[in-house]
């Protein structure tokens, strides 16, 4: 019987059979942070060990860091002591790290990728459920816990169990102003938040596979949202080439060799999932979530459901609880809706794309007066890049400073939280109660459609700026 | 660091009729900032606890005198969202030894597991009885044997998966550092194996 991608990849990396399902896992490179980590170094420092492999970890200072002042001491006593704790900890156990004021530092999901640490083929992990994004490249990438950290850190490998996996098929090009994020949180949407759960996904298709390497992250990034541990999407040329001249790629003959391996890393036709689903790109406009989890959305120009759109009760209390914490109606129309916040950024939304597609609709025009527009890039690579393609000029005239990297106002471990009441539609990936500060009210979007609410400061479906 | 052993749970429980509870409601994020892994439990649903003017929510299932016990019985999904273990950790530190819901997303059910919190999936049907009985009795006596992976409710029984390997871990308090350390000869020569 064939293999599918994830197999392939997965057989590729066990080094131990445990013989009740688990298997020892290796793994090729192990992204850590200040938040998830310190835990885990004591951990090694009572046990009296070391780290197995230093050179394979990559460390990042990204949740807590502020977005304006980064030359500055932290403000927040609690943050500086995290992040200064990541840099003890680094110099103590001897691991590369991008801090704050490293020409690398950035969103640890947007740093990988960008340095070619990332690649086809490979196992990830992080102490961040959204190491999902790496699995763009074709590779099996995954969010752990803190004592998986430490497991990790001790021994490079972790004990699994195969999750069971599903294949999700989208058909057709997506249409005009639809972007990844449209078709992440459509997917949601039609799988609910846990319609994943347990499962591995392969996004397979003409949709998945016409899109950008950054349209890819977004897609595997928000895996999660539907329970999923993961999303991969096998490499192909586009792959290859966003890869190649990275500053850690395989270079030379290696090069060459790393690629033809790279090529045979596909799911055999033969190969079968656990579950399948199939959707049409044709049905897919600029989505929206309206409720406090992402499998809550519509398109546009929908209205919010009601309670007889349901039959399951706990859907039903699920719906009614959201839309009252969300101050909406059901059977409301989310379009014309004033938003007093943008946030354009994190690891879902927060690459040279995102800010490509945000100055295509801001170019020549102003912030709406009211709102407030938050731009941060997702690491000081985009930072550069938004300065030296213009989009930093394009967002200054209209208002915008741009920020520094860090994750943000996406989940406001920093000063960058929604204030209490305030609506924010934001390209980051969870709206849940909260997560953007206490009581502030999150819809998601893709980028066009947080800029053009920036610029009108409705709720504006962006394709008529397109 | 190794765990409490976990054989038998028998105690009152705490009913939280809610689905999709994500991480984020267990502990949010700004409590996040801690370097130990201590004194989470005093934050545990810090929202949903506390109203905004910092007053308890009296209606809120922890806040009810009414209810007390080792044992939390949550809706569908529970645990879903971030991987920060502080969930897992916040849940334990506030004194519950076992949650049961009818699923748990996957990151939380392996964070549970690591830190001697037991995840007990049971069926719906099941869960639906452990609420009715707990809101219309809340001294309800809950037992959940983890050697016979089962869980009852008076005559009532169910049973719970849990992989053999994970369940050797929490009734002998081990943990999975000593193990892989302990498998390096092996880690090295599928290194070795790959150059």
């Amino acid at each position: 019987m064939g293999k599918t991608l994830f197999d392939k990849i997965w057989d590729a990396h066990v080094v131990h059979s445990t013989g009740d399902g688990a298997d020892i896992l290796y793994i090729d490179r192990h992204y850590i942070h200040e938040v998830t980590s310190p835990q885990a170094f004591d951990g090694l420092r009572s046990r009296g060990i070391g780290v197995f492999r230093p050179l394979k970890t990559v460390a990042t200072a990204d949740h807590n860091v502020p977005t304006i002042n980064q030359h500055l001491p932290i403000k927040e006593e609690q943050s500086r002591k995290q992040i200064a704790q990541l840099v003890q900890n680094c110099k103590e156990f001897g691991l590369d790290l991008y801090g704050l004021g490293h020409q690398y530092q950035g969103i640890v999901h947007i740093i990988g990728p960008e340095l070619g640490v990332t690649q086809p083929g490979g196992t990830y992990v992080c102490g961040d459920s959204h190491t999902a994004t790496h699995g763009a490249f074709g590779s099996i990438a995954f969010g752990i816990g803190t004592s998986e950290v430490e497991m990790v850190l001790a021994s490079q490998s972790l004990p699994q169990v195969k999750p069971r996996q599903m294949r999700i098929t989208v058909n057709g090009q997506l249409k005009k102003g639809v972007t990844a994020k449209d078709l992440i949180l459509y997917t949601i949407g039609k799988l609910t938040a846990k319609g994943g759960t347990g499962y591995f996904v392969e996004y397979a298709g003409e949709a998945f596979r016409s899109l950008s390497m950054e349209g890819r992250m977004t897609v595997c990034n928000m895996s999660i949202e539907m329970g999923a541990r993961g999303g991969l999407i096998a490499p192909d040329e586009t792959t290859i080439a966003y890869v190649k001249g990275r500053a850690f790629a395989p270079k030379g003959d290696d090069w060459d060799k790393t690629v033809a391996y790279w090529r045979t890393l596909y799911s055999d036709t033969d190969a079968t999932f656990d579950a399948e689903f199939t959707f049409d790109a044709a049905d897919i406009e600029p989505m929206l979530t309206y409720g406090t989890n992402p499998g809550m959305g519509i398109g546009i120009s929908e209205s919010i459901p009601s309670e007889k759109d349901f039959t399951d009760e706990s859907d039903k209390a699920t719906l009614k609880k959201a839309l009252a914490y969300m101050q909406l109606s059901e059977g409301e129309l989310l379009l014309g809706k004033p938003v007093s916040y943008v946030f354009i950024g994190s690891c879902t939304n927060g690459r040279i794309e995102d800010f490509r597609m945000a100055a295509e609709i801001v170019k020549g025009r102003k912030v709406a007066s009211g709102v407030t527009a938050w731009f941060v890039p997702g690491s000081k690579q985009v930072e550069k890049q938004c300065e030296a393609e213009g989009l930093t000029q394009i967002f200054a005239e209209a208002g915008i400073a741009l920020r520094q990297p860090g994750c943000s106002a996406c989940l406001a471990m920093n000063e960058d939280k929604i204030p209490e009441g305030e609506l924010c539609i934001s390209t980051s990936n969870r709206n849940f109660e909260g997560r953007q500060g206490p009581g502030a009210r999150t819809i998601l979007a893709g980028p066009y459609a947080a800029a053009a609410a920036a610029v009108t400061g409705v709720i504006t479906d962006p394709r008529t700026f397109l | 660091m190794p765990n409490k052993k976990v054989t038998i749970i028998q105690s009152s429980a705490v009913p939280l009729r809610v689905d999709n509870v994500d991480t984020d409601q267990i502990i949010p994020a700004r409590f996040l900032k801690a370097t130990t892994r201590e004194g989470f439990g005093e934050n545990l649903f810090r929202d949903w606890r506390y109203d905004k003017q910092n007053s308890i929510v009296e209606s809120f299932p922890l806040n009810s005198p009414k209810y007390s016990g080792k044992i939390l019985v949550a809706g569908k999904n529970f645990g879903c969202g971030s991987s920060r273990e502080h969930a897992a950790w916040a849940v334990k530190d506030y004194g519950f030894e076992a949650v049961v819901s009818s699923m748990f997303a996957d990151i939380f059910k392996s964070n549970a597991l690591n830190n001697g919190l037991l995840p007990v999936q049971v069926s719906e049907a099941f869960l639906e009885r452990l609420f009715t009985a707990i809101e219309s009795d809340p001294s309800t006596q809950i037992a959940i044997d983890l050697p016979n992976q089962t869980i009852s409710l008076g005559d009532e029984k169910e049973s719970f998966a849990i992989g053999a390997y994970k369940k050797e871990c929490l009734m002998n308090g081990y943990d999975d550092v000593d193990y892989l350390v302990s498998m390096k000869d092996k880690i090295e020569a599928y290194e070795q194996s790959k150059k």
